[in-house]
């Protein structure tokens, strides 16, 4: 594990503190908001009331500029033939489902729930950063990605480069917000508010090395109780922007929780970007040599 | 698929197949939701990639009219190169979220942040353009050859690097023309220095801008269908939508101005102007094609989790979920 980004440690010299992140198992979510909550009480974020949305018990549907956690409900049905469904009855009389030692909230008679608390993923390589042309976003101490407020100047590059969709204006103010990993309270060696406040440890908050060996044990001991499609998301220095701050936990594909399966900073194919740019520009100035010195004047 | 507690003799919990809850074309996704966020970019910035490549353009054609003697053309396109820049800077800070902080932008240089290079480019090549402008029209500028060249030399990038900065998203429509798009937006550039310098200048003295803007249509043509071509399934949004109809009147106004130009345009100063008019609308149409198509591509998370998941099928990517255990 590497876990070093471009400006972190090194920048911060002796003044660099352990990377912190949050692992987020969704398997232990019960849907409860307590995260969106302390979230939004801790940060003063307004208020981001959409109105009852139809899709689930979810109604704020997206993270934003005003919801830094959000809690995700997918309801799926389990196929259950008469058998299943005897044999189903069967194992809750015997209470099996508990003597198994590790279960989660999802498994039930028919409907399956996944409910998972989504986060900005404070990326290793992270593309908001990037391209903030004013620096408004930086990367902390704690490697983690914050937006300045006081130099952030709505520009609005970051939004379209977050392969996540996390960042977002704020419509009345101009600037772009988004979860500071609660960065106030990490400078008074407090964990942030979502984590304080998740009532069953979904959410875990701590320095990134030691969450992803803790996520490694959860992760085995579901998949030896029969979860197979448990599966660790943002966890390896080897996907798309290089691990993130925040992973995740999931019993199902990423996309099912409106997560990118494959999310790649745009950083790395920059070179050719320049590059076809520095080409273009170039037969540009080409065409326009010819256009003037290539017929009659 | 189905999920056995191996060590007792707990109920199965089968977990659905992927396409028994799949919805649109295949693809899961959360309640049909976005991946990603749409820019929150106004009407000022397609119009900007037009005025954009339209002062960049144009400071070239004037400076190279200049060294070739055509003075008449020079003077008018400068006189085009300084609308533009005039233009331009106007509309990126009025399309700010805080105005007032327009002066962030030059806090630092990022070559990460083709928007960071793109606004000391504008620096320069908009600092530039309104002095060599004033310059060739009235010799008044002291070192005003300097300003000439360097609004020549800023704007050939001025006119492309629009088009890295839209691919430098996480916007698949966008990102995945990272080739080609400079290239649409270099066409778009020469044809619109061409129309409007055409439509300024008299005809017996407008033969290169004629040129450019002919070549500068035809170019257009090609590399936008080059672009759609190489984008596959990833360019629908070219086809639907605002993305759609912008794209059907730049062609449309492109075709009728080419061949008005090429039929009428020596000839007759009327003629000239109107297709002159008749290009510029065809650029300035373009960029809002690409600007539209961008917010469609963002929009349907089909276009975002589609191709991702298609690349970690074929075992290209390994994608960003594992479920073997490490330990």
């Amino acid at each position: 594990m590497t876990l070093d980004t471009v400006s972190w440690p090194a920048s911060y010299g002796d003044e660099a503190k352990p990377r912190k992140g949050f692992f987020t198992d969704t398997s232990i979510c019960i849907g409860c908001k307590a995260c969106e909550v302390a979230c939004k009480e801790w940060n003063q974020i307004p208020m981001s009331i959409k109105g009852f949305s139809g899709k689930s018990y979810d109604n704020t549907l997206a993270l934003g500029a005003n919801t830094w956690r959000h809690v995700a409900f997918v309801e799926q049905r389990v196929p259950a033939g008469v058998d299943d469904g005897a044999s189903l009855v069967e194992a809750a009389a015997r209470a099996d489902v508990i003597d198994a030692g590790v279960h989660t909230y999802q498994e039930g008679d028919g409907l399956r729930w996944l409910m998972a608390s989504d986060v900005c993923k404070h990326c290793t390589d992270a593309a908001c950063l990037e391209v903030c042309p004013t620096g408004a976003l930086f990367r902390t101490e704690f490697g983690t990605v914050v937006v300045q407020e006081d130099i952030c100047n709505g520009c609005g590059y970051c939004i379209p480069a977050c392969p996540f969709g996390v960042l977002e204006q704020r419509k009345d103010d101009g600037r772009v917000w988004k979860c500071t990993l609660c960065y106030d309270r990490l400078k008074e060696d407090q964990q942030p508010a979502c984590a304080q406040a998740c009532p069953t440890d979904s959410i875990q908050f701590g320095e990134l090395d030691e969450l992803r060996h803790r996520a490694e044990g959860r992760l085995k001991r579901l998949q030896d109780a029969g979860q197979a499609e448990a599966r660790l998301y943002l966890a390896d220095d080897d996907d798309g922007i290089h691990g993130a701050g925040a992973f995740f936990l999931l019993l199902d594909e990423p996309e099912v929780y409106g997560l990118p399966p494959d999310p790649v900073d745009t950083r790395h194919e920059l070179g050719s970007i320049w590059s076809a740019a520095g080409a273009a520009a170039l037969a540009l100035g080409a065409g326009l040599i010819a256009a003037v010195f290539g017929g009659r004047r | 698929m189905t999920a056995t507690d191996p060590t007792t003799s707990t109920t199965p919990v089968a977990t659905p197949a992927p396409e028994a809850i799949a919805g649109d074309g295949g693809i899961r996704s959360y309640h049909g939701q976005p991946v990603l966020k749409e820019p929150v970019w106004s009407w000022e910035i397609p119009c900007y990639f037009y005025t954009g490549g339209l002062t960049g353009a144009s400071s070239g054609l004037a400076f190279l009219a200049e060294l070739r003697g055509n003075d008449l053309l020079a003077r008018r396109a400068w006189a085009a190169a300084m609308m533009g820049g005039v233009a331009s800077p106007l509309l990126l800070i009025s399309d700010l979220g805080k105005p007032e902080r327009f002066l962030n932008m030059l806090r630092m240089f990022k070559v990460t942040s083709p928007m960071s290079v793109g606004s000391w480019i504008l620096v320069v090549a908009g600092g530039s353009t309104p002095l060599a402008a004033i310059d060739a029209w009235t010799g008044w500028i002291p070192g005003g050859k300097y300003a000439r060249r360097t609004a020549a030399m800023f704007g050939l990038p001025l006119a492309t690097y629009t088009a890295a900065l839209v691919s430098n998203t996480a916007i698949p429509v966008w990102h995945k023309a990272h080739r080609m798009l400079p290239f649409v937006f270099g066409s778009g550039a020469a044809m619109s220095a061409g129309a409007a310098t055409v439509a300024l200048t008299p005809p017996g003295a407008a033969a290169p801008a004629r040129r450019l803007a002919l070549a500068g249509a035809v170019a257009g043509a090609v590399t936008s269908e080059l672009m759609e071509h190489r984008l596959g399934e990833q360019g629908e949004p070219y086809k639907q939508g605002a993305a759609a109809t912008f794209r059907r009147v730049g062609r449309v106004a492109g075709a009728a101005g080419a061949l008005l130009l090429v039929s009428r345009g020596r000839s007759s100063r009327a003629a000239a102007v109107a297709s002159g008019m008749l290009l510029s609308a065809a650029a300035l149409s373009t960029r809002w094609s690409v600007f539209k198509a961008g917010f469609q591509s963002a929009s349907d998370p089909k276009y975002v989790i589609g191709p991702q998941r298609e690349a970690i099928s074929r075992g290209e990517r390994r994608g960003a979920a594992r479920r073997e255990p490490r330990i």
